[in-house]
């Protein structure tokens, strides 16, 4: 049974080298999509903590702001 | 209708979708795989290497899907000037451009089996690999003219120019005598595939689309940051 899943039937090579080739290209684009997103919530962390009190309390009131804050604060 | 898809609204809802995205995924994707590769039937002609069919159509659906769809946004984003749609287009582009790659990479380890040859200059096939091309094309004019005022007149520009390959992908195989099978599947007419493989192709096409999307909802998530990085240097 297992045997014949690898070979199937002398096709195994064609078919498992698809369905690899598919499912390491999406890990690929996961992990360098994910690796972009963190990055660019990190800077914003950094950029954010580095204002002054009046640069802040400004950028606060954009409910964006807010909410990338409270999405990066589980980094 | 527009101001649905200005960053502000649609964040709250675009940070928090991702984890939902990829638990569904996650299960769609196996429950694709175990249909695809143990429980469908063989072709009576093909043998298992029909199972190719399970990643190569739906990642050839995804990227044309993908392609229209990034040109109806740069069409949007000339229209009512929305940069936001710009910004979707931009965000739509890294997965169909991976989708197509799969599509060409998958239809050539298929070709080898059941015509004897890794790659035709074959209608379909050659106009595939334009539309890898103006994916190619699309993302590097993002890259290269970055924060310039016209780069989304040239990426919009690229994408309008490369949607008239589609409806040259969809009919190649009507209008020109190829290589390529003609369209199996049909919304229009009867569709020539048995339940059997049918059933598994639509969990595997549902598996790619979520993974579409998720990668989608990441790089939009990505680019409007880079917005507001942008904005809190400005302050």
């Amino acid at each position: 049974m297992i045997n014949e899943i690898i070979s199937m039937n002398g096709y195994g090579l064609y078919v498992w080298s698809s369905f690899a080739f598919t499912l390491i290209s999406f890990a690929l684009l996961y992990f360098v999509t994910k690796l972009q997103l963190s990055k660019e919530q990190s800077k914003f962390v950094s950029k954010f903590g580095s204002l002054n009190v009046d640069k802040t309390r400004v950028a606060r009131l954009q409910s964006s702001n807010k909410e990338i804050l409270s999405s990066t604060s589980k980094i | 209708m527009i101001k649905f898809f200005k960053p502000n609204k649609i964040f709250a809802i675009t940070s928090r979708a991702p984890k939902y995205v990829l638990f569904l995924f996650i299960v769609v994707l196996s429950i694709g795989l175990t249909e695809a590769l143990i429980l469908s039937p063989e072709d009576y002609k093909q043998s298992h290497a029909v199972r190719i069919m399970y990643v190569h159509v739906p990642a050839a659906w995804i990227a044309l899907g993908t392609f229209s769809s990034l040109t109806l946004f740069s069409i949007g984003s000339f229209v009512f000037k929305n940069k936001y749609f710009s910004l979707i287009s931009k965000s739509l582009a890294p997965s169909g451009f991976v989708f197509n790659i799969i599509a060409l990479i998958t239809g050539s380890i298929w070709g080898k089996p059941t015509w004897g040859t890794w790659w035709a200059w074959d209608a379909r096939i050659t106009s595939m690999l334009i539309l890898a091309l103006f994916y190619a094309m699309y993302l590097l004019a993002w890259r290269i003219y970055e924060g310039k005022e016209h780069v989304v007149k040239i990426t919009s520009m690229i994408a309008i120019l490369g949607a008239i390959n589609v409806p040259i992908i969809k009919f190649s195989v009507d209008w020109w005598n190829t290589l390529h099978q003609s369209s199996s599947v049909n919304i229009l007419s009867d569709t020539s595939i048995h339940i059997s493989m049918l059933i598994p192709l639509g969990i595997m096409t549902a598996a790619f689309a979520l993974f579409s999307l998720l990668i989608f909802l990441m790089k939009y998530n990505t680019e409007l940051i880079k917005i507001k990085n942008k904005g809190l240097d400005r302050l």
